[in-house]
């Protein structure tokens, strides 16, 4: 059962990480996204965290790739062209991915006694979670609190339309 | 019953694919969903780690994580939209210099 689910969600993860890379449409790619963060958010489930599945399909699957979707559109992103740049990156960052997967997956492999992991074993409930958050860790939260407001006044001065001159020519 | 570095290697699969993406695609956007999918890949193996030692301690982690890119990836949009509002692209070979 386990190993069934975990073939199934890795498969489908990949699959759709490879399909965003082959997409020449950025909808493409951010469609598929959404399905590697889905899966994901099953793989933690698999891992019994889970408030991060719960979180991952509300802020990733749900907020962040709405975001790009809406992006996508409002830019009318279209086909990307092949130019002289994308053959030279190809030729150049196919080998240095692959180097960089064969030192990841030696050093893993090479890496003895990380155990197993079952269905079911050490299933961390939201209320364990909560508890380090909002008493030990409670200062870096109301940080992160502080750097979220600073992105949403980042975000908003960012893509506002011109500057105040403009908008007195409008009128 | 499933070995801790399977998870491990599919993480390694997933940054991999997103570094690929990130050097290899020459569309704006899709350069910045190929981070997204860096950021994920990172936050697997971050759970694998919290399963395998600190339960809960690792999930913070990994919440943190999770509100840090739901910032950057506020904040990079509204950077995409200005930028296509200057240059009317989307191509990164098109857009090298800060200067207008």
């Amino acid at each position: 059962m386990h190993l069934i689910l975990f073939i199934l969600f890795a498969g489908l993860a990949i699959a759709g990480a490879l399909n965003m890379l082959l997409q020449k449409h950025p909808i493409n790619s951010a469609l598929s996204l959404i399905v590697v963060m889905t899966s994901l958010a099953v793989l933690y489930l698999m891992l019994g965290a889970e408030f991060l599945a719960a979180a991952q399909v509300i802020v990733y699957a749900g907020a962040i790739m709405v975001l790009f979707t809406f992006v996508v559109m409002l830019l009318n992103a279209g086909r990307e062209e092949r130019t002289l740049g994308s053959k030279a990156s190809w030729s150049v960052g196919f080998p240095a991915a692959v180097a960089i997967l064969a030192i990841i997956a030696s050093v893993i492999l090479k890496a003895q006694g990380l155990g197993n992991a079952m269905l079911g074993d050490k299933i961390t409930s939201t209320e364990q979670v909560s508890a380090v958050l909002f008493k030990e860790l409670v200062l870096p939260f109301e940080v992160t609190s502080v750097l979220v407001l600073i992105a949403i006044l980042g975000a908003v001065a960012l893509a506002r339309r011109g500057d105040g001159e403009e908008r007195k020519d409008r009128r | 019953m499933i070995p801790l570095s399977w998870y491990l290697i599919l993480s390694a699969v997933l940054f991999t694919l997103g570094v690929t993406g990130f050097l290899v695609k020459r569309n704006l956007i899709t350069v910045f969903m190929s981070i997204e999918l860096m950021l994920n890949a990172v936050n697997l193996s971050f759970v694998t780690f919290a399963h395998l030692w600190d339960p809960v301690k690792g999930q913070v982690f990994v919440f943190f994580v999770m509100m840090v890119a739901a910032a950057e990836a506020a904040v990079g949009l509204a950077i995409i939209i200005s930028v296509f509002r200057a240059r009317a692209t989307l191509a990164v070979d098109q857009i090298d210099l800060m200067k207008l």
